[in-house]
């Protein structure tokens, strides 16, 4: 299933990367390539197999459902870009 | 005092509890050794105070008997692992001011247990590349050389500088994470050993994440032996990573010398590729040699579905890291990139802040995720790696204790020479790899020879899950039979 510029586009826009036009063509024939090399998967018989969903068999473990860490807020806005008191800034959201 | 930098890590370590030498000489040796040889680009980032202030602590604990595991032992991190109050970069633009607030699990392991910290070491940008040649901070150039030639080679990756750094005798061991192959790849074309525990075994927690499904960290170390000293002190049980197991950590020391008397050994028959260089077919025949001398018992083993391992890597891989990465928004850490509007801002700031080829894998992994290909990629790769787990179980269902594999295709290659084109002719490095990240399975790469041009290959044994034990006896035994192997000094 190859894809084309316009799902190039569309896959930037959901992955939130900006592309430009003259990018476009690259990417798509990279995309393709990958896309490519993984149809080989279409071959195999998958019938009645479970997807793996953890690699080593482990039940999620469970704890006590009470706080146990906080009052850090200064080490979570060390890195912020841009913040204002213990908030972090982004441009205008709601008009 | 350099000649303190060709000391192993167990040889350092019993000169410093001989008192031979003091634990800040021999930091002070691998600091100089560091300096001369920037042209290697291993280290993104030197910690000399940090350094010597760590092992002036070391000095004081050997001085009163109070020495710990891995006391005064200098050693290098891959710059994937958080590390306090030190710049941790991924190797990426996105992260390059990035000061963490708070130290990785099993970094924290080490300086537990003593060990002294010389700095970061380059890596694939976001551990997403097998050549080092994708980070921001330049490539690795590999301490070996062809036989007769000057050409730059890379050294592997994602953990490229761990690796190089290891092999040029900066470091007595350092640190590196493999999600499909980045610690064993680097490890073979460098001539040293590495480690990739089962998945669980090592804490992920402060690690940057590429695919959390397959990331593990594990050490580099010049012999079988040291390396199996640092996974003892790394590995663990981690509250804050919920897929760390709660098994007691074995001393991995211990296992060296075991005997592998009647230990049978797969040799898959998989994985005897159409056009495999002769020199890694020869080393393969004189791995199992060397074991059945050993008293063990190489038997052909069948696993099926290995040619789907990579392919399913690159939809599995690439959708985690998707995920994963779509915290790098400019908002909470990391660089920002100003825009019209929020969504403006984290366009740009991820064109910017990522390389090419993370790009190229984010939006990989955003495709196979979208709606309506959800089932036919992700799904499907899933069902397909519960296949590949499968071959590996039915092998050990049937008594076989461990498969032994060549650890790479080739050996290094130049710098440059591979993926300009076609980015899945570089993914190939981890055809033989990559199985063992899809299963979970422990792997260790051992140097088994050079090839013809005289550059390091490696074989890799593939073990039961949490049985790290048998891999190290097993390594030895070919680490005995092959010897060891040190680039010629030209930096």
């Amino acid at each position: 299933m190859p894809v084309d510029a316009k799902t190039v586009r569309r896959i930037a826009h959901l992955a939130r990367i900006a592309v430009a036009d003259e990018e476009v063509a690259d990417l798509q024939t990279e995309l393709n390539a990958m896309l490519a090399f993984v149809e080989q998967l279409s071959e195999v018989n998958v019938e009645g197999v479970e997807p793996m969903t953890s690699v080593t068999p482990m039940a999620l473990k469970q704890r006590e459902d009470k706080v146990t860490d906080g009052g850090i807020a200064d080490d979570i806005l060390r890195n912020a870009p841009a913040r204002e008191d213990h908030y972090f800034l982004v441009p205008k959201v709601v008009e | 005092m350099s000649d303190l930098t060709d000391l192993t890590l167990v040889q350092a370590r019993d000169g410093l509890h001989g008192r031979s030498f003091s634990a800040t000489e021999l930091t002070q040796a691998h600091l100089s050794a560091i300096e001369r040889a920037r042209e290697l680009n291993a280290f993104v980032s030197e910690t000399p105070d940090q350094a010597r202030a760590m092992a002036k602590a070391a000095d004081e604990r050997l001085g009163t008997g109070q020495a710990r595991p891995l006391e005064g032992l200098p050693l290098g991190i891959k710059d994937l692992f958080a590390t306090r109050d030190l710049r941790t970069t991924a190797c990426s633009h996105m992260l390059e001011n990035f000061v963490p607030t708070y130290e990785s699990s099993v970094t924290a392991n080490l300086w537990r247990d003593g060990a002294v910290l010389l700095g970061k070491l380059n890596n694939d940008e976001f551990a997403m590349g097998s050549s080092n040649e994708t980070s921001i901070f330049g490539p690795v150039i590999s301490p070996w050389r062809r036989r007769g030639s000057n050409t730059p080679l890379v050294p592997g990756g994602s953990s490229g500088g761990s690796a190089a750094a290891v092999a040029a005798m900066l470091c007595v061991g350092a640190v590196g994470t493999d999600t499909g192959g980045s610690i064993r790849q680097p490890a073979a074309f460098n001539g040293i050993v590495g480690i990739k525990p089962t998945y669980g075994r090592c804490s992920r927690w402060g690690i940057v994440a590429y695919a959390s499904s397959l990331d593990q960290a594990g050490p580099f170390a010049r012999t079988v032996r040291d390396a199996a000293v640092l996974l003892t002190s790394m590995a663990g049980h981690d509250p804050k990573d919920s897929t760390s197991i709660d098994l007691p950590v074995p001393n991995y020391e211990a296992a060296i010398g075991n005997s592998i008397k009647g230990m049978r050994i797969g040799i898959p028959k998989e994985y005897r590729l159409k056009g495999l260089a002769a020199d890694v077919e020869q080393l393969w025949q004189h791995g199992a040699q060397w074991l059945r001398a050993a008293g063990a018992e190489p038997v052909e083993v069948s696993l099926p579905h290995t040619k789907y391992a990579l392919p399913a890597y690159y939809i599995v891989a690439p959708a985690e890291a998707s995920s994963n990465l779509a915290r790098y928004d400019g908002v909470r850490y990391g660089l920002r990139v100003p825009g019209r509007d929020v969504i403006d801002m984290y366009q740009r700031t991820r064109a910017e802040g990522f390389g090419r080829e993370v790009r190229r894998r984010i939006m990989i992994g955003t495709y196979v995720l979208s709606a309506g290909y959800y089932d036919a990629y992700y799904v499907r790769a899933q069902k397909v790696r519960t296949l590949i787990k499968q071959d590996f179980e039915d092998c050990f269902a049937h008594g076989i204790n461990a498969i032994l594999t060549p650890a790479t295709p080739s050996a290094a290659f130049g710098i440059g020479e591979k993926g300009a084109g076609d980015p899945v002719e570089m993914y190939l490095n981890d055809v033989f790899t990559v199985t063992v990240n899809m299963a979970g399975l422990p792997g260790i790469s051992v140097p088994g020879g050079l090839s013809a041009e005289g550059l390091p290959l490696g074989l890799q044994l593939i073990g039961r899950p949490f049985d790290e034990e048998t891999l190290f006896s097993l390594a030895h035994v070919i680490e005995d039979a092959a010897g060891r192997f040190a680039p010629a000094k030209w930096w």
